[in-house]
């Protein structure tokens, strides 16, 4: 208002003077703060750090065949970890994706079993029931814009009770019937639970379908169209969608991703156990973001990575594995993990706070 | 700089809106011509975003006509705006602040390469035409994979004009682009709007600010209530007369006389306790 009492000459002079063109105070940045600033480098020096703490005090560690235990519980957790990942660059959360493992495996055995069919009817059975799950959490996120929180909590909680209630109304038990003697079960089994041998370690195909799985997410994130629009909804779903971003399409493609990925693990348990039991995978939803989050994923949204997400993996696997092979207590094992987490979420958040000042 | 005999791009006659028995806007005239800027100024709740919505094609008007390149169009979603070449760049930008500066650029228009299942971001092509674009408008950004909560304000705002303009803009709509930025960054935002008039779009200006308004303006409206309370060409009209029709003209002459009339029963200390009672 004061404006009005001395109304100031027209700026002509003011407009004339050239406004910043070019800011001479940015510069180039040097290679060390680009390459600082990519998600999964807190991790990555982490899980650099924890291998050789744990292959010094661990020597048995060295062998090839505990390796490749190591990377083998890796998979179990880093499949599920990649498309958590995603979900969560996408700005969301699963907790349901834990026991959607056991579902899917619950639904392939005993749907085989009940109507005498091949296993592998079952196993497709299953991978529609997984993809449902994902889409039915995605259209209740998107239709009632409840967090997503919230709404896999609640299917969280239900497919717990679906698990526990249907096998034991079908079997009276609490684990699915036993499938080794049924048609295809040997074809399905070197699909989703084989090993091969290279070099000195034993591979188990979940290692294969693990790499190939971060590898194929690591190029959708970064080089295609749909990777841009999961990042964008993300960060800010609502400019997203100014731009003209389908964002409920990504979100639920998201949900459904993770689905499959909870389907592939499910496969690998059933025919790695020839049996699953109704009351598996809870808590396995927490390992899943834990991975995820201790490879750079932001708890909000829109930034992360694959990469760092099967680090997160590792990590997670190393601890475990090298506390049994260090001859320690395996109670210690949680203590471990969550200071892992919170050490992680600390060095991300210094990080890329540095790189982002460089 | 006087009246222009260019082409009008868009323009409306005696436009209205009613949210139920609320009159938000009143026989609004408003024309936009090429390579001209049209400064819309006025206070809150002046009509100035109900006037925006119904232009970007948010809300659709109730009263009047709306002409589009000699067409009467009537727009049911923001796409049918955007597909008659009208951009419109609001307050909140719709950038993504942690996606990078080429991301945001082509976000929801990417440019691809391959086929089938290879399909992939044309990450090279993209980056040259940002940094093209961005160049052409005199914003030099030595990063493009910077991410974009890094920039400031005002180049945030360049960077969300360059995008509308390169993706086919005709009529750019600024809403408030300098409302949230200091003295620097407001200068090189309006000069990047004067490029953007001289690259020959017509362009809608809403401010608060009638400084920044008369800077760069070739006419201007102010809305007053929903109604136009002042229309004129820049030839017709200096900047003291804007500001103080801005800061509401006759209704402000009555206040200032209110006032004096309070001030004068208080005692000497008039003008200063008048002037803090304004402010607050």
């Amino acid at each position: 208002m004061s404006q009005v009492q001395s109304t100031p000459t027209p700026p002509a002079t003011h407009a004339g003077t050239p406004a910043v063109s070019g800011d001479d105070r940015v510069g180039k940045r040097s290679l060390l703060s680009s390459l600082f600033s990519r998600p999964e480098i807190g991790s990555l020096i982490g899980a650099l750090g924890l291998l050789v703490l744990f292959l010094v005090v661990a020597p048995t560690l060295r062998s090839g065949a505990s390796f490749s235990t190591v990377l083998y519980t890796s998979s179990t957790i880093g499949i599920m970890a990649v498309a958590v990942a995603l979900l969560m660059i996408g700005g969301e959360f699963d907790l349901s994706a834990g026991v959607a493992v056991t579902t899917a495996a619950l639904t392939a055995a005993t749907t085989a079993y009940q109507l005498r069919l091949n296993i592998w009817v079952g196993v497709l059975l299953a991978l529609v029931a997984a993809l449902a799950i994902g889409a039915f959490n995605g259209w209740l996120f998107i239709r009632t814009g409840l967090p997503s929180f919230i709404i896999t909590l609640g299917s969280f909680f239900m497919l717990t009770g679906l698990n526990l209630g249907v096998t034991k109304v079908l079997s009276g038990g609490v684990s699915s019937p036993r499938i080794a003697d049924m048609d295809g079960f040997e074809s399905a089994r070197s699909v989703f639970a084989s090993s091969v041998g290279v070099g000195p370690f034993n591979l188990r195909i979940t290692v294969i379908y693990w790499i190939a799985l971060v590898a194929v997410a690591t190029w959708l994130l970064l080089r295609t169209r749909v990777g841009n629009w999961i990042f964008a909804v993300g960060g800010d779903p609502a400019a997203a969608r100014a731009v003209g971003v389908p964002v409920k399409a990504v979100k639920i493609g998201l949900f459904m991703a993770v689905g499959f990925t909870g389907w592939l693990v499910g496969m690998h348990l059933l025919f790695n156990f020839n049996t699953v039991q109704s009351g598996e995978g809870i808590g396995n939803e927490l390992l899943y973001i834990v991975a995820a989050v201790v490879g750079g994923c932001l708890m909000t949204g829109g930034y992360g990575s694959a990469i760092g997400a099967a680090i997160g993996a590792f990590i997670y696997a190393i601890v475990t594995q090298g506390v049994v092979y260090a001859g320690w207590s395996a109670d210690w094992n949680k203590l471990f993990l969550g200071a892992m987490l919170v050490i992680a979420t600390i060095v991300n958040l210094v990080v890329k706070n540095q790189a982002a000042k460089k | 700089m006087s009246e222009n005999p260019n082409t009008e791009i868009l323009s409306l006659t005696d436009v209205g809106k009613s949210y139920g028995n609320v009159h938000a806007l009143r026989g609004v005239s408003l024309a936009v011509r090429q390579g001209e800027i049209t400064c819309v100024l006025g206070d809150n709740g002046a009509g100035k975003s109900t006037l925006i919505k119904i232009i970007a094609g948010l809300h659709q008007h109730s009263e009047g006509t709306m002409v589009v390149n000699g067409e009467d169009v009537h727009f049911t979603s923001p796409r049918d705006s955007l597909g008659r070449g009208i951009a419109t760049v609001y307050q909140d930008l719709a950038l993504v602040p942690l996606m990078s500066i080429w991301r945001n650029f082509f976000l929801g228009q990417e440019v691809r390469k391959g086929f089938g299942p290879f399909r992939r971001l044309d990450v090279a092509r993209m980056m040259e035409v940002t940094g093209q674009e961005l160049a052409k408008m005199g914003i030099s950004v030595p990063d493009l994979d910077r991410s974009v909560g890094a920039l400031s304000g005002g180049q945030r705002q360049c960077i969300a004009i360059a995008r509308a303009i390169y993706f086919g803009a005709k009529v750019l709509i600024l809403d408030e682009p300098t409302a949230a930025l200091g003295v620097k960054q407001s200068g090189v935002v309006l000069k990047y709007v004067a490029k953007a008039r001289d690259a020959g779009l017509g362009v809608i200006f809403i401010t608060h600010n009638p400084h920044h308004a008369y800077l760069v303006g070739n006419h201007f409206v102010i809305l007053n209530r929903g109604r136009v309370s002042l229309d004129s060409a820049r030839a017709d009209i200096t900047l003291d007369r804007l500001t103080n029709e801005m800061a509401g003209g006759a209704e402000l002459e009555a206040l200032s006389h209110e006032l004096s009339s309070v001030s004068s029963s208080t005692g000497p200390t008039a003008a200063a306790a008048g002037s803090r009672t304004t402010e607050g």
